[in-house]
C-alpha cells in the first residue's frame, strides 16, 4: 500500500470530506511524525507502536575504496517498535 | 501542542482540527482510521510505503532455539511473522542534520 493509495481508501471512509482534506490529513500526520524525530521527541501510538531516535555512538570507519581510515561521527537514527495488536494481527502463525 | 515530549494521538488529532478544520470527532476518528488502515495492510501481508517517512514491511521469522531466563530451560521461539520499519532516506537525512542530540 503507497500513501496515495491510503489517502484512497479515507477518501472513502469520510465521503463528508474532500479530497483535498484528505490528503492533507495525511500530509498533517507524516509531517508531524517527521518534526517529532527531528526534534527528538518520541512517538507513541497506543496499539500501533512506538517511534523514537536510537544514538549510533562515532565509531572508526574505513573508505572503502581506498581502504583509509576515517572518523565516523556519532548520529541518531530513527527507530520503530511494533506495539502489541500490531505485533499480534500481523502474526498469522498465531 | 508543544509542551509534551511525546506525541500521541490526541496531538495529531489537534493538528487535524487546527489545520484541515475537521472537527473534534472526525479528527480524532480520522488519526485513528489512519492507523488502522496501516495495520489491516500488514495484517493483509502488504507493505506500507510511505514516501518520505518510510516504508513498513514484513519479515517471516523461522523457529529458533531459545531459553526461558529464569529457569535456563531450553524453550523454541516459535515461527513469526514481524514487523520492520525503514525511515526513508529523506527522514533519516532530517534527523542526522537536524538533530544534534542536544535535547537527549
Amino acid at each position: 500500500m503507497t500513501k496515495s493509495e491510503l489517502i484512497g481508501l479515507l477518501a472513502t471512509r469520510y465521503p463528508q470530506l474532500v479530497a483535498k482534506d484528505t490528503e492533507l490529513a495525511v500530509k498533517t500526520i507524516l509531517d508531524a511524525m517527521t518534526q517529532s524525530l527531528v526534534d527528538g521527541e518520541r512517538i507513541e501510538i497506543r496499539g500501533f507502536g512506538s517511534f523514537g531516535l536510537n544514538h549510533r555512538p562515532p565509531r572508526l570507519g574505513r573508505n572503502p575504496k581506498t581502504g583509509e581510515k576515517v572518523q565516523v561521527a556519532e548520529k541518531y537514527v530513527p527507530h520503530f517498535k511494533a506495539g502489541k495488536e500490531l505485533r499480534d494481527r500481523v502474526d498469522h502463525h498465531k | 501542542m508543544k509542551d509534551s515530549m511525546t506525541l500521541t494521538k490526541a496531538e495529531l488529532a489537534d493538528m487535524l482540527f487546527d489545520k484541515v478544520g475537521l472537527n473534534k470527532r472526525e479528527a480524532k476518528d480520522l488519526v485513528d482510521t489512519f492507523f488502522e488502515e496501516i495495520r489491516i495492510a500488514l495484517e493483509k501481508g502488504d507493505s506500507v510505503k510511505l514516501s518520505g517517512f518510510g516504508n513498513f514491511q514484513l519479515r517471516e521469522k523461522p523457529q529458533r532455539p531459545g531459553r526461558n531466563p529464569k529457569t535456563g530451560e531450553e524453550i523454541p521461539i516459535s515461527a513469526r511473522r514481524v514487523v520492520t520499519f525503514h525511515a526513508s532516506q529523506k527522514l533519516k537525512s532530517l534527523v542526522e542534520d537536524e538533530y544534534a542530540g542536544n535535547a537527549g
